[in-house]
Protein backbone atom coordinates (compact mmCIF):
# COMPACT_ATOMS: atom_id res chain seq x y z
CA UNK A 1 0.00 0.00 0.00
CA UNK A 2 2.76 2.41 0.93
CA UNK A 3 5.55 3.13 -1.49
CA UNK A 4 8.75 1.93 0.23
CA UNK A 5 10.88 4.47 -1.58
CA UNK A 6 8.89 7.20 0.18
CA UNK A 7 9.29 5.75 3.67
CA UNK A 8 10.61 8.53 5.92
CA UNK A 9 13.70 7.60 7.96
CA UNK A 10 11.99 7.71 11.35
CA UNK A 11 9.13 5.35 10.46
CA UNK A 12 10.87 2.17 11.52
CA UNK A 13 8.14 -0.15 12.83
CA UNK A 14 8.26 -3.59 11.20
CA UNK A 15 11.55 -3.23 9.35
CA UNK A 16 14.10 -6.00 9.71
CA UNK A 17 16.71 -5.23 12.34
CA UNK A 18 19.60 -6.70 14.22
CA UNK A 19 20.21 -7.58 17.87
CA UNK A 20 19.32 -4.92 20.41
CA UNK A 21 22.28 -3.36 22.20
CA UNK A 22 21.18 -3.20 25.83
CA UNK A 23 24.29 -1.47 27.18
CA UNK A 24 23.37 1.30 29.58
CA UNK A 25 24.47 4.79 28.64
CA UNK A 26 24.25 7.56 31.22
CA UNK A 27 23.37 10.85 29.53
CA UNK A 28 26.34 13.20 29.28
CA UNK A 29 26.08 16.77 30.52
CA UNK A 30 25.86 18.00 26.92
CA UNK A 31 22.97 15.62 26.25
CA UNK A 32 21.20 16.81 29.39
CA UNK A 33 21.64 20.39 28.20
CA UNK A 34 20.09 19.62 24.83
CA UNK A 35 17.20 17.85 26.53
CA UNK A 36 16.77 20.83 28.84
CA UNK A 37 16.75 23.17 25.81
CA UNK A 38 13.69 21.43 24.42
CA UNK A 39 12.03 21.14 27.84
CA UNK A 40 12.38 24.91 28.30
CA UNK A 41 11.50 25.92 24.74
CA UNK A 42 8.44 23.68 24.80
CA UNK A 43 7.12 24.53 28.25
CA UNK A 44 3.93 26.42 29.04
CA UNK A 45 5.79 29.64 29.76
CA UNK A 46 7.59 29.87 26.41
CA UNK A 47 5.77 27.63 23.93
CA UNK A 48 8.46 28.32 21.34
CA UNK A 49 8.96 24.76 20.03
CA UNK A 50 6.15 22.23 20.27
CA UNK A 51 7.09 18.54 20.50
CA UNK A 52 5.52 18.08 17.07
CA UNK A 53 7.87 20.73 15.66
CA UNK A 54 10.89 19.05 17.25
CA UNK A 55 9.82 15.78 15.63
CA UNK A 56 9.16 17.38 12.26
CA UNK A 57 12.60 19.02 12.40
CA UNK A 58 14.22 15.65 13.12
CA UNK A 59 12.28 13.97 10.33
CA UNK A 60 13.37 16.71 7.92
CA UNK A 61 17.08 16.10 8.45
CA UNK A 62 17.07 13.56 5.66
CA UNK A 63 17.81 9.84 5.78
CA UNK A 64 21.57 10.16 5.91
CA UNK A 65 21.64 12.54 8.87
CA UNK A 66 18.87 10.59 10.63
CA UNK A 67 20.89 7.41 10.48
CA UNK A 68 24.32 8.82 11.28
CA UNK A 69 23.75 11.51 13.92
CA UNK A 70 23.43 10.54 17.56
CA UNK A 71 20.04 10.92 19.24
CA UNK A 72 20.75 14.31 20.81
CA UNK A 73 22.68 15.54 17.77
CA UNK A 74 19.41 15.09 15.89
CA UNK A 75 17.64 17.09 18.56
CA UNK A 76 20.25 19.85 18.40
CA UNK A 77 19.99 20.04 14.61
CA UNK A 78 16.20 20.13 14.74
CA UNK A 79 15.98 22.73 17.51
CA UNK A 80 18.45 24.96 15.64
CA UNK A 81 16.47 24.68 12.41
CA UNK A 82 13.17 25.55 14.11
CA UNK A 83 14.72 28.46 16.04
CA UNK A 84 16.08 29.89 12.78
CA UNK A 85 12.76 29.33 11.02
CA UNK A 86 10.99 31.26 13.81
CA UNK A 87 13.54 34.07 13.79
CA UNK A 88 14.57 33.48 17.41
CA UNK A 89 18.19 33.26 16.28
CA UNK A 90 19.82 33.60 12.89
CA UNK A 91 22.02 31.10 11.16
CA UNK A 92 24.84 33.65 11.20
CA UNK A 93 24.58 34.10 14.97
CA UNK A 94 24.70 30.35 15.49
CA UNK A 95 27.67 29.86 13.18
CA UNK A 96 29.66 32.68 14.73
CA UNK A 97 28.94 31.58 18.27
CA UNK A 98 29.71 27.94 17.56
CA UNK A 99 33.06 28.97 16.06
CA UNK A 100 33.80 31.16 19.09
CA UNK A 101 33.05 28.35 21.51
CA UNK A 102 35.20 25.97 19.53
CA UNK A 103 38.07 28.49 19.59
CA UNK A 104 37.60 29.04 23.34
CA UNK A 105 37.74 25.30 23.98
CA UNK A 106 40.75 24.78 21.82
CA UNK A 107 42.52 27.76 23.39
CA UNK A 108 41.90 26.31 26.84
CA UNK A 109 43.67 23.09 26.04
CA UNK B 1 -16.06 17.35 21.79
CA UNK B 2 -18.16 14.38 20.76
CA UNK B 3 -16.35 11.25 19.72
CA UNK B 4 -17.46 9.62 16.50
CA UNK B 5 -16.42 6.13 17.63
CA UNK B 6 -16.98 4.18 20.84
CA UNK B 7 -15.08 1.29 22.41
CA UNK B 8 -15.76 -1.90 20.45
CA UNK B 9 -16.38 -0.13 17.12
CA UNK B 10 -14.55 -1.55 14.12
CA UNK B 11 -12.50 1.06 12.29
CA UNK B 12 -10.16 1.20 9.34
CA UNK B 13 -7.01 3.29 9.56
CA UNK B 14 -6.65 5.43 6.44
CA UNK B 15 -4.20 4.16 3.84
CA UNK B 16 -3.01 7.56 2.72
CA UNK B 17 0.62 8.54 2.56
CA UNK B 18 0.91 12.28 3.17
CA UNK B 19 4.23 14.07 2.91
CA UNK B 20 3.49 16.29 5.91
CA UNK B 21 4.46 15.24 9.42
CA UNK B 22 1.98 12.80 10.93
CA UNK B 23 1.90 10.15 13.63
CA UNK B 24 0.55 7.14 11.79
CA UNK B 25 3.23 4.55 11.15
CA UNK B 26 3.14 2.88 7.77
CA UNK B 27 2.71 -0.59 9.15
CA UNK B 28 -0.73 0.31 10.56
CA UNK B 29 -2.14 2.14 7.51
CA UNK B 30 -5.08 0.50 5.79
CA UNK B 31 -5.62 -2.02 8.60
CA UNK B 32 -8.86 -2.69 10.47
CA UNK B 33 -9.01 -2.75 14.24
CA UNK B 34 -11.32 -2.18 17.18
CA UNK B 35 -11.53 0.95 19.34
CA UNK B 36 -10.04 0.07 22.73
CA UNK B 37 -10.68 3.45 24.37
CA UNK B 38 -11.30 7.10 23.69
CA UNK B 39 -8.31 9.12 24.94
CA UNK B 40 -9.71 12.66 24.65
CA UNK B 41 -9.18 15.53 22.22
CA UNK B 42 -5.71 16.71 21.21
CA UNK B 43 -4.15 19.09 18.71
CA UNK B 44 -3.55 17.70 15.24
CA UNK B 45 0.13 16.84 14.79
CA UNK B 46 -0.12 17.71 11.09
CA UNK B 47 -0.73 21.34 12.17
CA UNK B 48 1.25 21.56 15.40
CA UNK B 49 4.36 20.44 13.55
CA UNK B 50 4.37 23.61 11.45
CA UNK B 51 3.79 26.13 14.23
CA UNK B 52 -0.01 25.95 14.18
CA UNK B 53 -2.18 25.64 17.26
CA UNK B 54 -3.46 22.20 16.24
CA UNK B 55 -7.08 23.42 15.98
CA UNK B 56 -9.58 22.01 15.49
CA UNK B 57 -8.64 19.41 18.06
CA UNK B 58 -9.33 15.82 17.06
CA UNK B 59 -10.46 12.93 19.20
CA UNK B 60 -7.67 10.45 19.82
CA UNK B 61 -8.38 6.73 20.14
CA UNK B 62 -6.48 3.62 21.02
CA UNK B 63 -7.08 1.02 18.35
CA UNK B 64 -6.44 -2.68 18.92
CA UNK B 65 -5.09 -4.60 15.92
CA UNK B 66 -4.42 -8.30 15.43
CA UNK B 67 -0.77 -9.08 14.84
CA UNK B 68 -1.65 -11.78 12.32
CA UNK B 69 -3.54 -9.14 10.33
CA UNK B 70 -0.74 -6.57 10.50
CA UNK B 71 1.94 -9.02 9.40
CA UNK B 72 0.81 -11.81 7.09
CA UNK B 73 3.94 -13.76 8.03
CA UNK B 74 3.54 -13.19 11.78
CA UNK B 75 5.41 -16.11 13.26
CA UNK B 76 4.65 -15.81 16.97
CA UNK B 77 1.34 -16.49 18.79
CA UNK B 78 -1.98 -16.01 16.93
CA UNK B 79 -3.65 -14.24 19.86
CA UNK B 80 -1.02 -11.48 20.00
CA UNK B 81 -2.25 -7.91 19.54
CA UNK B 82 -0.94 -4.39 19.10
CA UNK B 83 -2.50 -1.18 20.33
CA UNK B 84 -1.82 2.17 18.77
CA UNK B 85 -3.05 5.75 19.15
CA UNK B 86 -4.83 7.06 16.07
CA UNK B 87 -6.65 10.38 15.57
CA UNK B 88 -10.24 10.47 14.36
CA UNK B 89 -9.31 12.14 11.06
CA UNK B 90 -7.39 8.96 10.19
CA UNK B 91 -10.29 6.58 10.91
CA UNK B 92 -13.31 5.34 8.97
CA UNK B 93 -16.00 2.90 10.07
CA UNK B 94 -15.25 -0.67 8.98
CA UNK C 1 20.36 15.27 52.18
CA UNK C 2 17.79 16.72 49.81
CA UNK C 3 20.12 19.73 49.51
CA UNK C 4 22.92 17.42 48.57
CA UNK C 5 21.08 15.69 45.75
CA UNK C 6 19.91 19.02 44.40
CA UNK C 7 23.38 20.47 44.22
CA UNK C 8 24.32 21.20 40.67
CA UNK C 9 27.28 19.11 39.70
CA UNK C 10 29.86 20.21 37.18
CA UNK C 11 30.26 18.22 33.97
CA UNK C 12 31.46 14.74 34.84
CA UNK C 13 35.13 14.25 34.12
CA UNK C 14 34.27 11.34 31.85
CA UNK C 15 31.92 13.44 29.75
CA UNK C 16 33.41 13.58 26.29
CA UNK C 17 34.50 17.06 25.30
CA UNK C 18 32.46 18.41 22.42
CA UNK C 19 34.00 17.61 19.09
CA UNK C 20 31.28 17.47 16.46
CA UNK C 21 29.74 20.51 14.84
CA UNK C 22 26.45 19.59 16.49
CA UNK C 23 28.00 19.74 19.94
CA UNK C 24 29.16 23.29 19.32
CA UNK C 25 25.85 24.16 17.71
CA UNK C 26 24.07 23.00 20.88
CA UNK C 27 26.32 25.06 23.12
CA UNK C 28 25.92 28.07 20.81
CA UNK C 29 22.13 27.82 21.05
CA UNK C 30 22.07 27.74 24.82
CA UNK C 31 24.42 30.72 25.12
CA UNK C 32 22.46 32.79 22.61
CA UNK C 33 19.09 31.91 24.15
CA UNK C 34 20.35 32.85 27.61
CA UNK C 35 21.73 36.16 26.27
CA UNK C 36 18.46 36.92 24.54
CA UNK C 37 16.55 36.27 27.75
CA UNK C 38 14.59 33.29 26.40
CA UNK C 39 15.60 31.41 29.54
CA UNK C 40 18.14 31.89 32.28
CA UNK C 41 21.12 29.73 33.20
CA UNK C 42 19.30 29.07 36.46
CA UNK C 43 16.25 27.76 34.64
CA UNK C 44 18.48 25.48 32.61
CA UNK C 45 20.11 24.21 35.80
CA UNK C 46 16.73 23.53 37.40
CA UNK C 47 15.47 21.72 34.28
CA UNK C 48 18.49 19.41 34.46
CA UNK C 49 18.01 18.86 38.18
CA UNK C 50 14.36 17.98 37.67
CA UNK C 51 15.41 15.56 34.93
CA UNK C 52 17.92 13.91 37.27
CA UNK C 53 15.40 13.71 40.10
CA UNK C 54 13.06 11.56 38.01
CA UNK C 55 13.89 7.88 37.96
CA UNK C 56 12.22 4.47 37.84
CA UNK C 57 11.86 4.74 41.64
CA UNK C 58 8.76 6.86 41.02
CA UNK C 59 7.13 4.25 38.84
CA UNK C 60 8.19 1.51 41.26
CA UNK C 61 6.34 3.21 44.13
CA UNK C 62 3.20 3.36 42.04
CA UNK C 63 3.47 -0.32 41.10
CA UNK C 64 4.19 -1.46 44.67
CA UNK C 65 1.11 0.38 45.91
CA UNK C 66 -0.98 -1.19 43.13
CA UNK C 67 0.29 -4.63 44.18
CA UNK C 68 -0.75 -4.14 47.78
CA UNK C 69 -3.96 -2.16 47.43
CA UNK C 70 -6.58 -3.38 44.91
CA UNK C 71 -8.62 -0.19 45.26
CA UNK C 72 -5.54 1.87 44.43
CA UNK C 73 -4.85 -0.35 41.43
CA UNK C 74 -8.39 0.23 40.17
CA UNK C 75 -7.92 3.99 40.52
CA UNK C 76 -4.52 3.76 38.81
CA UNK C 77 -5.92 1.92 35.80
CA UNK C 78 -8.83 4.38 35.57
CA UNK C 79 -6.93 7.67 36.08
CA UNK C 80 -3.18 7.23 36.34
CA UNK C 81 -2.33 10.91 36.81
CA UNK C 82 -4.63 11.25 39.81
CA UNK C 83 -3.35 7.98 41.28
CA UNK C 84 0.27 9.15 40.93
CA UNK C 85 -0.66 12.41 42.66
CA UNK C 86 -1.98 10.41 45.61
CA UNK C 87 1.62 9.30 46.16
CA UNK C 88 2.91 12.85 45.82
CA UNK C 89 4.14 12.35 42.25
CA UNK C 90 3.10 15.16 39.94
CA UNK C 91 3.25 13.97 36.35
CA UNK C 92 2.37 17.42 34.99
CA UNK C 93 0.52 17.51 31.68
CA UNK C 94 1.59 13.93 30.79
CA UNK C 95 -1.35 11.73 29.77
CA UNK C 96 -0.57 8.38 31.27
CA UNK C 97 -2.11 5.01 30.51
CA UNK C 98 -1.27 2.22 32.96
CA UNK C 99 -1.67 -1.33 31.69
CA UNK C 100 -1.55 -4.41 33.87
CA UNK C 101 0.13 -7.71 33.13
CA UNK C 102 -2.08 -10.67 34.04
CA UNK C 103 -2.09 -14.43 33.59
CA UNK C 104 -3.67 -13.77 30.17
CA UNK C 105 -1.89 -10.67 28.84
CA UNK C 106 1.70 -9.44 28.78
CA UNK C 107 2.18 -5.79 27.80
CA UNK C 108 5.25 -4.22 26.21
CA UNK C 109 5.74 -0.58 25.23
CA UNK C 110 7.53 1.05 22.30
CA UNK C 111 7.52 4.29 20.35
CA UNK C 112 8.27 3.27 16.77
CA UNK C 113 8.27 6.84 15.40
CA UNK C 114 10.53 8.46 17.99
CA UNK C 115 11.12 7.90 21.71
CA UNK C 116 7.94 8.70 23.68
CA UNK C 117 8.38 7.42 27.23
CA UNK C 118 6.79 8.08 30.64
CA UNK C 119 9.71 10.27 31.76
CA UNK C 120 7.84 11.65 34.76
CA UNK C 121 7.73 8.16 36.28
CA UNK C 122 10.79 6.47 34.78
CA UNK C 123 13.29 9.23 34.02
CA UNK C 124 14.99 9.45 30.63
CA UNK C 125 14.59 6.40 28.38
CA UNK C 126 17.47 3.93 28.11
CA UNK C 127 19.48 3.88 24.89
CA UNK C 128 17.99 0.58 23.77
CA UNK C 129 14.46 1.96 23.99
CA UNK C 130 15.44 4.71 21.51
CA UNK C 131 17.43 2.37 19.30
CA UNK C 132 16.43 1.64 15.72
CA UNK C 133 16.57 -2.12 16.27
CA UNK C 134 14.12 -2.09 19.18
CA UNK C 135 11.75 0.25 17.35
CA UNK C 136 11.92 -1.83 14.16
CA UNK C 137 11.48 -5.25 15.67
CA UNK C 138 9.32 -5.18 18.78
CA UNK C 139 6.10 -4.53 16.86
CA UNK C 140 6.67 -7.41 14.51
CA UNK C 141 8.46 -10.04 16.58
CA UNK C 142 7.81 -9.05 20.19
CA UNK C 143 8.51 -12.50 21.62
CA UNK C 144 11.86 -12.71 19.86
CA UNK C 145 12.75 -9.28 21.25
CA UNK C 146 11.60 -10.24 24.75
CA UNK C 147 13.74 -13.36 24.51
CA UNK C 148 16.78 -11.14 23.93
CA UNK C 149 15.97 -9.54 27.28
CA UNK C 150 15.79 -13.02 28.80
CA UNK C 151 12.00 -12.98 28.98
CA UNK C 152 9.88 -15.88 27.79
CA UNK C 153 6.13 -15.49 27.60
CA UNK C 154 4.00 -18.64 27.42
CA UNK C 155 2.37 -19.23 24.03
CA UNK C 156 -1.15 -19.13 25.58
CA UNK C 157 -0.51 -15.64 26.98
CA UNK C 158 -1.39 -12.77 24.64
CA UNK C 159 1.51 -10.42 24.01
CA UNK C 160 0.14 -6.92 23.55
CA UNK C 161 2.46 -4.29 22.10
CA UNK C 162 1.67 -0.63 22.78
CA UNK C 163 3.01 1.81 20.19
CA UNK C 164 3.04 5.31 21.75
CA UNK C 165 2.26 7.21 18.58
CA UNK C 166 0.56 10.32 19.92
CA UNK C 167 -0.22 11.95 23.26
CA UNK C 168 -0.40 8.98 25.66
CA UNK C 169 2.50 7.54 27.63
CA UNK C 170 2.45 3.97 28.95
CA UNK C 171 3.50 2.27 32.16
CA UNK C 172 3.25 -1.48 32.69
CA UNK C 173 2.31 -2.97 36.06
CA UNK C 174 4.26 -6.24 36.01
CA UNK C 175 2.98 -9.38 37.69
CA UNK C 176 3.71 -9.45 41.40
CA UNK C 177 6.35 -12.15 41.89
CA UNK C 178 5.65 -15.10 44.14
CA UNK C 179 7.54 -15.41 47.39
CA UNK C 180 7.10 -11.79 48.49
CA UNK C 181 3.95 -12.28 50.52
CA UNK C 182 3.69 -9.93 53.46
CA UNK C 183 6.42 -7.63 52.14
CA UNK C 184 6.11 -3.90 52.76
CA UNK C 185 5.50 -1.50 49.90
CA UNK C 186 9.10 -0.27 50.11
CA UNK C 187 10.44 -3.83 49.94
CA UNK C 188 8.21 -4.61 46.99
CA UNK C 189 9.24 -1.43 45.18
CA UNK C 190 12.82 -2.74 45.14
CA UNK C 191 11.59 -5.62 42.94
CA UNK C 192 10.10 -3.27 40.34
CA UNK C 193 12.72 -2.53 37.71
CA UNK C 194 12.62 -0.01 34.90
CA UNK C 195 12.56 -2.80 32.33
CA UNK C 196 9.61 -4.47 34.05
CA UNK C 197 7.63 -1.23 33.73
CA UNK C 198 8.42 -1.02 30.00
CA UNK C 199 7.40 -4.66 29.73
CA UNK C 200 10.60 -6.27 28.45
CA UNK C 201 11.25 -8.12 31.71
CA UNK C 202 9.33 -9.45 34.71
CA UNK C 203 9.73 -7.87 38.13
CA UNK C 204 12.65 -9.29 40.11
CA UNK C 205 11.98 -12.39 42.14
CA UNK C 206 12.69 -12.03 45.86
CA UNK C 207 15.66 -14.39 45.44
CA UNK C 208 17.14 -12.42 42.57
CA UNK C 209 16.67 -9.20 44.52
CA UNK C 210 18.49 -10.52 47.60
CA UNK C 211 21.37 -12.00 45.60
CA UNK C 212 21.69 -8.68 43.74
CA UNK C 213 22.17 -7.01 47.14
CA UNK C 214 24.84 -9.48 48.29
Amino acid sequence: MSDESKRPPHDLGGLAGGPIDTDEHEPTFWEQRIDALQVLLGDKVRRIIDTAELRRGIESLGPEAYDTLSYYERWAASIAAVLVEKGVVTEGELDRRAAEIRARREGAQ
Amino acid sequence: MSARFAPGDRVRIAGRDPTVHNRVPRYARGHVGVIERVCGAFGQPELLAYGGDGEPYQTLYRVRLEQTDLWPDYAESPQDTLEIEIFEHWLDPA
Amino acid sequence: MAEQTHQHRPPRPDDPEPTSDYHFLGLAMRELLIEKGVFTADEERRAIEAMEARSPAGGARVVARAWTDPDYKARLLADAAAAARELGIDIGPTRLVVVENTAEVHNVVVCTLCSCYPRMLLGLPPAWYKSANYRKRVVREPRAVLAEFGTTIAERVEVRVHDSTADMRYLVVPLRPAGAEGWSEAQLAALVTRDSMVGVAPALSPDAASSARD
